[in-house]
């Protein structure tokens, strides 16, 4: 039981160990946690499923240190935002803004639900006018009938 | 009637050639916004005399070249004998922009292979590269007169697109 215990102090106590290597970041966790706000919205361009976030590329490391600059500096959220985009385009934000040369990658895939329904809407009715529908005459009532009950009486049986 | 049938595989067709397209297409090259630009201004110290500084203010009046590297950039090297090429067909001056780089490495780099450079600014934090937009090693940047950035190339630069692209632009700037 003793030993247990004392593995279990020895685990514990590499855990704190570990969060205590991580922490190095944060000798500003308020301009910390705006860079991570910024640069989770953002692409890295090395590594472009990255994003600067969590990339550990040269140049994220080398963006992320101007952009805690521009941060210590007092520049807003939108400022930094332009700063990036003026070097490196609207490729760099994961949500591009809605102006006419993104307008198609906005509403494209609205458009095409817009086509698809429509093109839905018509073959259903194209569909529905094809089927003619036949009156019955009392007649035809009957004999349906019987056939049915027919069919009944040898299942039953 | 039958005409219908073939509509799935025509959208399909069509399909793969956007994909096709998509797939060809070298995702690594994104076109910049520095594009018809004014060239972003800086001053640096060069790389071989580190007591003086470069500024892309005292190339204004002619058409130029920044061409960004370092010696421990591998598409660099290949690249290397397509830019002495450039430098002597004397059509414009090229300038190194030496991104990130350890200055003993860079010299002795232009010294094995050639130095197609009037001169390279030594950018040794990359904090010009950033201002360029860089982020790719090597880049070249074709710059106007009037310190407009008219042209951008992601990559090596290869004979083809020299002849191509480069010198028919930089004839077509250099007309008065």
């Amino acid at each position: 039981m003793k030993q247990i215990l004392a593995i279990a102090l020895c685990m514990l106590s590499f855990g704190f160990s570990f969060a205590k290597d991580a922490a190095p970041l944060a000798d500003d966790p308020v301009t910390e946690q705006r860079l991570i706000s910024i640069s989770e919205e953002m692409r890295c361009l090395v590594c472009q499923n990255e994003s600067l976030a969590g990339s550990r590329s040269d140049l994220a490391n080398d963006l992320r240190r101007e952009i805690r600059t521009l941060i210590q500096e007092g520049k807003s959220d939108e400022q930094i935002r332009s700063f990036m985009v003026e070097r490196y385009g609207d490729f760099v934000l994961y949500r591009p803004p809605v102006k006419p040369t993104t307008w198609l990658l906005w509403i494209g895939p609205f458009v095409i639900l817009l086509i698809g329904i429509l093109g839905l809407l018509t073959y259903l009715r194209r569909r529905n006018s094809a089927v003619t529908t036949i009156a019955l005459s009392d007649d035809d009532n009957k004999k349906i009938d019987a056939l049915l009950n027919n069919k009944n009486e040898r299942e039953a049986s | 009637m039958k005409a219908k049938f073939l509509i799935p595989l025509l959208l399909f067709i069509v399909l793969v050639v956007f994909l096709a397209i998509g797939l060809n297409r070298d995702p690594h090259e994104v076109p910049s916004p520095l594009i018809d630009k004014p060239a972003p201004a800086f001053e640096i110290a060069q790389l071989s005399e580190a007591h003086q500084s470069f500024s892309p203010a005292s190339m204004k009046g002619q058409v130029w070249i920044l061409n960004v590297w370092a010696s421990w950039c591998v598409a660099c090297r290949e690249e290397h004998p397509v830019l002495v090429d450039l430098a002597k067909s004397k059509m414009a001056p090229i300038i190194g922009l030496d991104y990130k780089d350890q200055r003993e490495d860079a010299l002795a780099m232009l010294a094995k292979q050639g130095n197609p450079y009037v001169l390279s600014a030594f950018d040794a934090n990359g904090r010009v590269g950033i201002d360029y937009g860089v982020y790719g090693v090597p880049e070249t940047y074709v710059i106007d007169k009037a310190g407009v950035i008219r042209f951008k190339h992601i990559g090596p630069l290869t004979m083809e697109l020299l002849n191509k692209k480069i010198y028919p632009l930089i004839s077509d700037l250099q007309k008065p």
